[in-house]
């Protein structure tokens, strides 16, 4: 709102808003309060908590807790003994702050008009606004009696209806020219308690009655028109939905207004309509939520029983129960009330009407007059007769239908088993798998066994035929023998046999067939003979006996412990494949491999097997490792699920293998670099591994030169090929000596390859090594012995260190104390089983190449290199191993260079490889492989 | 570049026979050092553990439950697996079960985050934690016992070829072999020296035999007695070796230690 301007002087300038107090001399400029600091609090100086957003926010007690700073403190404990009379009912307020107490508070103590009662308009300009156009409009006054009777909530609907004339009560529409009703009050209704003085009620009505104008016209009555559309929704028949006059002024304008309303025409109405207020709600009423515009309140359950809730007229029921609901018309609802009978039947249905006369009552029928001498028990006779064949089976059967006589039955009610007393409670048969064996077999494994049976079937059809004669004398004594035996002692087990899942014989449904009626007959009493005729008349005497025989047996030993037994199992939920099977996905190389390289002491990468493997997540935490795999799952070695029984399950290609195979040298190379293998020597090591800056390495490679020098006596017995062909041509090798150098690394020496391709590389190289290696075999074996006889305790030659071991074996065993251990052999644990294949047989096997010129030729090598070492004595260590290894290139360079040559040829080399390689036995299994995956 | 020999002084391999425990356990099946050296753990064959102070008292101090470490205890077992028990937790089934071996696991070794287990199989199984691989070598023969060298590089083997072969731990190179003892149906113990210097071995002529690791050459041979050897141990920090063998236990020290009286026997 402008503010009124105070000064004259200042009359043209508008100003909105408060002004600022003029600063005063001295003061300092106040600090704006930061925004933090503008809190809301309440009266009592605390933080208003903004509970109930919608009432303003409260907070509940002392800082949302109870009561005060102390907190709730109980009230003292008065006995009631003494003060009985003080004592007092503690109401909700009791409970309750002042401010709940307040005006705005949940309980407020003030008397205020509430809602229902307020005026219209509560605003004040408004209000103002009345006063102002009451005092002008015609009729003075109005807004007074406005105020003081004026209903509180008027829709603007029902404000506009009544501003072009209309008045509750009335119906809309033009005015009507008609005869106002004869108000009578109905002659059945009796009124009860104090009635209206008829001459206040009557007698105005009759006046009205009398006068009637002609050219008075009446308003509309309030009557819906009955709404004749069909049926289209889902609603039950006769659903009437909420009745609009009470939706429209809510329960308690109806209360005050129908006064007037079209229902007040009947003065027992008039009562009611009393009645109806005087149904006040005593106690505390609230609502949480209120309630909605289309909806009645709840009924007070707290509500006191009060008398005047009851009726107190005998009266028909409340309008609006009939056909038309509230709708119907009041003539109709006047003649219904007519028809008594409605009342207890209720609604009747569109299209139906009362039965003018009543049904005739149903006839009742006396029970028939029971004979004298009847007795509510019935006796179920057996129909078998009684013979001494059948005594047992008769029992059986007596014993199975449950038909026998009282002094029988005490008997057998122990002696029942659990699938009879099952079938006498008609329970349900336990679904047990059909219990033929040959059932959980594999179609595969069943075609064999039959074929098995059939196989020894026939054989022993072959040998009985010429019994047969023989056996025939028998026959006839014996089956029914034999039969007779049966049923004597299938006795109780008989009642169930073939009579449910039993099918031993599923197999065979010709004979599950024959069996089973088989079952039936003997269940029946039929005598033995008369069995035989459901057994198959083709077959020969005997194995009808036999047939018998079984199915004697199948019957016996089919007990219902059987199929009590059987349904604790079931069939598998999943038909369990067979043809797969979980293995691990990476497994352990053939062994034949590593045999080999074990053999040649090529331990590395021959030998071994890497897989990845999955720690279990406590095990890594526990030796404070973090997880190599987090987000597997897996523990241990990773599964595949192959087929059971696939070749390749069995058939594992081993890794060096493949990566020999593998087209291009240079890729042979480089698989090779890898694995280095070794020489014979037992110090060899690679160049890798003297790179490597450990301290034991480094040790075994700085001693072994040092041993070397030790033990081997410088004997040159043969010039190498290697390192003659490294010095006969040092020139060629001086220019790729750097590219070689650096390649040094990836690239190991090319023993293995040497190895393989050993009679390839030298048939190319040179004449004179040729003579070498054909020289080779027949001194390799002095070489060797020569070394032997060296008598070096650690011989550096696996051949002869094989040797050795197997001739100490016997030697150590024989040895006295020996014995003593095989006595105690087991005061010191198992004994670990002998080494299989790899310690005796391997051995065997490496004493016989070991005159072979294969690892001759091999301990050449090393002999060769020992001279080399030798020779570069006098050199620095480091020099040396640099030149080693140039030598070492240089012959793999040449090695290579040959193979590059005889690429051409290769099938023809590897031809030669093989006849040549006939003799090296150690890395021939290798080679032949090799080989084959080559073509 | 001259080779760095080891201080002449520093005595390298126990050479003295120094006492022998008598165990009352049967026959020893097994001899540990503990971690410092201190206690030595025997198990006999009566079922019992018993661990003992060889250098100074010999007074039986407890039976204990056999610990590598601390929180986890891993056992190999002769149904071929290895089973890793938590001793935290002490729950009654295994952490993980190792049971990528085909045959008994004869020797059982743990580093920091390895398990290395030798198997009748012939494999020695590394299982690396930290890289969670598995390496499996092939030695052929059945492995009678597996341990790391001090270093961590390395790995020795003794199998029933009456061979040692020392692996190297990355690659499964062979680095050197020893042979000369006799292990062919008993699962003899293999150690390394303190210093990595020596490989040594158990044997069953009744004999511990050392070599040179280097060289490969057989260092020494202590008659230790007449039966099998079947355990040893050596010290991890002095050059001082326990021999089980029957049923006593023998301590073996360096030669330079003064004498403090021969064999001893414990009151049992």
């Amino acid at each position: 709102m402008a503010a009124d301007s105070s000064d004259g002087e200042e009359e043209d300038l508008v100003n909105y808003g408060t002004a600022l107090q003029p600063l005063q001399e001295g003061e300092r400029i106040k600090k704006p309060v930061p925004l933090q600091e503008q809190t809301v609090k309440d009266a009592k100086g605390r933080y208003q908590r903004f509970h109930g957003a919608f009432t303003g926010g409260f907070s509940a007690g002392y800082f949302n807790t109870v009561g005060t700073k102390e907190g709730w403190t109980p009230s003292a404990f008065i006995s009631s003994r003494q003060k009985r009379a003080d004592r007092t009912v503690l109401g909700p307020e009791d409970f309750m702050d002042e401010e709940d107490l307040s005006e705005f508070g949940i309980a407020p103590k003030d008397i205020t008009t509430t809602d229902d009662f307020a005026s219209k308009a509560k605003d004040r300009i408004k209000e103002k606004a009345r006063q102002i156009a009451g005092v002008v409009a015609a009729i003075p006054g109005t807004s007074a009696l406005d105020d003081l009777i004026g209903p509180s909530k008027i829709t603007i609907g029902v404000e506009l209806l009544r501003k072009m004339g209309w008045k509750e009560g009335q119906g809309v529409g033009p005015r009507v020219k008609r005869k106002p009703r004869r108000q009578k009050p109905d002659p059945e209704v009796k009124i009860y308690g104090c009635a209206l003085p008829p001459g206040l009620s009557e007698g105005s009505e009759d006046e009205e009655d009398e006068y009637q104008p002609e050219n008075v016209t009446f308003a509309p009555k309030d009557v819906m028109p009955v709404d004749l559309t069909p049926k289209e929704n889902v609603h039950g028949l006769g659903y009437k939905g909420l009745d609009p006059s009470q939706a429209l002024f809510g329960a308690s304008g109806r209360e005050h207004l129908n006064l007037f309303a079209a229902d007040s025409e009947d003065p027992s109405n008039l009562i009611g309509d009393v009645r109806n207020n005087r149904r006040r709600k005593l106690g505390i009423t609230g609502q949480a939520f209120g309630v909605g515009a289309l909806e009645e309140e709840d009924d007070d359950i707290y509500a006191t029983e009060t008398l005047s809730k009851y009726d107190t007229v005998l009266k028909d029921e409340e309008p609006g129960d009939g056909l038309y609901g509230w709708t119907a018309p009041k003539e109709y609802r006047s003649k219904k009330r007519s028809e008594t009978e409605v009342k207890y039947i209720g609604k009747i249905l569109d299209g139906f009407s009362l039965a003018s006369k009543p049904s005739a009552p149903n006839k009742i029928y006396l029970p028939p007059d029971l004979p004298r001498n009847y007795r509510p028990v019935h006796y179920f006779r057996p129909v078998i007769a009684a013979g001494n064949e059948n005594y047992h089976l008769q029992k059986v059967l007596e014993e199975s239908t449950g038909k026998l006589g009282s002094d029988a039955t005490q008997q057998s009610r122990h002696a029942l088993n659990a699938s009879q007393r099952r079938e006498q409670l008609g329970e349900t048969v336990l679904k047990g798998p059909a219990p033929s064996v040959l059932e959980y077999l594999s179609e595969k494994d069943r075609e064999r066994l039959k074929e098995v049976k059939q196989a020894s079937e026939q054989q022993m059809k072959a040998k009985m035929l010429p019994q047969q004669p023989r056996n025939s004398r028998f026959q006839p004594a014996s089956p029914d023998d034999a039969s007779h035996k049966w049923q004597m002692l299938l006795g109780g087990q008989l009642a169930n046999a073939g009579s449910s899942d039993f099918k031993p014989f599923a197999r065979d449904p010709e004979k599950q067939r024959r069996y089973e009626s088989f079952v039936k007959s003997l269940k029946q009493g039929e005598k033995v003979d008369t069995l035989e005729r459901y057994l198959d008349p083709n077959m020969t005497e005997w194995e009808r006996g036999r047939e018998q025989e079984e199915f004697f047996r199948a019957a016996m030993f089919y007990k219902s412990s059987n199929s009590a037994l059987a349904s604790r199992f079931t069939r598998a939920k999943y038909e369990d494949d067979a043809d797969k099977v979980e293995v691990p996905r990476d497994q352990e190389n053939d062994i034949d491999d590593k045999e080999s390289a074990v053999k040649m002491k090529m331990f590395g990468k021959l030998t071994r097997d890497k897989f990845e493997w999955h720690p279990e997540k406590l095990l890594c935490k526990r030796f404070n490792v973090p997880d190599p795999y987090p987000e597997s799952s897996i523990v241990g070695l990773p599964k595949v699920k192959r087929d059971k029984y696939s070749v390749f399950n069995f058939l594992t290609l081993s890794e060096p293998t493949t990566s020999v195979t593998q087209d291009t040298n240079e890729r042979k190379q480089e698989n090779n670099s890898v694995s280095k293998p070794k020489k014979p020597s037992r110090w060899d090591i690679s160049d890798k591994e003297k790179e490597k800056k450990d301290s034991i390495s480094e040790f075994i490679s700085l001693a072994r030169s040092k041993a070397d020098l030790l033990q081997k006596p410088p004997v040159p017995t043969t010039e190498e090929s290697g390192t003659k062909a490294a010095e006969t041509l040092p020139s060629e090798a001086d220019n790729e000596n750097k590219d070689q150098e650096q390649e040094e690394e990836s690239r190991p020496s090319m023993d293995l390859f040497k190895a393989i391709f050993v009679s390839s590389s030298d048939e190319k190289s040179s004449s004179e090594e040729e003579s070498d290696e054909e020289q080779q075999p027949s001194t390799s074996v002095v070489d060797s012995e020569t070394t032997g006889q060296a008598g070096l305790p650690g011989s550096s030659s696996s051949n002869i260190q094989d040797s050795v071991a197997v001739k100490a074996e016997p030697g150590v065993s024989s040895l006295p104390a020996s014995k003593q251990e095989q006595n105690n052999a087991e005061e010191f644990g198992p004994k670990l089983p002998p080494s299989f294949s790899s310690g005796s047989t391997w051995q065997q096997e490496t004493v016989v190449p070991a005159s072979s010129p294969g690892p001759g030729r091999k301990e050449k090598h090393k002999k060769s290199r020992e001279k080399h070492k030798t020779k570069r004595d006098h050199k620095h260590k480091k020099e040396k191993k640099k030149k080693h290894r140039k030598h070492k290139t240089k012959g793999k360079h040449k090695n290579k260079k040959s193979e590059k040559d005889s690429s051409s040829d290769t099938t023809d080399s590897s031809d030669s490889l093989s006849d040549t390689d006939s003799t090296n036995l150690s890395p021939k299994e290798l080679l032949r492989r090799l080989k084959q995956l080559q073509y | 570049m001259a080779f760095p020999r080891p201080r002449p002084a520093r005595p390298e391999l126990p050479r003295k026979h120094v006492r022998t425990i008598e165990c009352g356990q049967g026959a020893v099946r097994a001899v540990r050092f503990n971690v410092d050296g201190n206690y030595c753990l025997t198990c006999g064959s009566d079922k019992t553990l018993k661990l003992t102070h060889p250098m100074c008292l010999l007074q039986k101090v407890n039976c204990v439950q056999f610990n590598e470490e601390a929180t986890i205890i891993v056992s190999g077992s002769i149904d071929s697996t290895v089973r890793c028990w938590d001793c935290r937790s002490r729950r009654p089934d295994p952490v993980q079960v190792l049971d990528e071996a085909k045959d008994g696991i004869s020797s059982l070794k743990l580093s920091a985050s390895e398990i290395l287990t030798g198997s009748v199989d012939g494999r020695v199984r590394r299982y690396d934690l930290r890289a969670g691989q598995l390496y499996s070598d092939y030695v052929g023969s059945p492995i009678t016992s597996v341990c790391f060298s001090k270093d961590g590089q390395c790995v020795l083997a003794a199998s029933l070829d009456s061979t040692l072969r020392l692996l190297d731990k990355e690659t499964g190179e062979m680095l050197g072999e020893y042979t000369g003892h006799r292990s062919t149906s008993y699962r003899l113990d293999c150690v390394l020296s303190e210093q990595d210097t020596h490989v040594g071995s158990a044997s069953e002529d009744g004999n511990v035999y050392f070599w040179d690791l280097v060289e490969g050459s057989l260092a020494l041979t202590l008659p230790v007695g007449r039966g099998v050897v079947q355990s040893i141990a050596f010290h991890p920090t002095l050059p001082c070796l326990l021999a089980a063998t029957e049923g006593c236990v023998q301590l073996w020290r360096e030669d330079t230690l003064p004498a403090p009286g021969g064999v001893l026997s414990t009151p049992e």
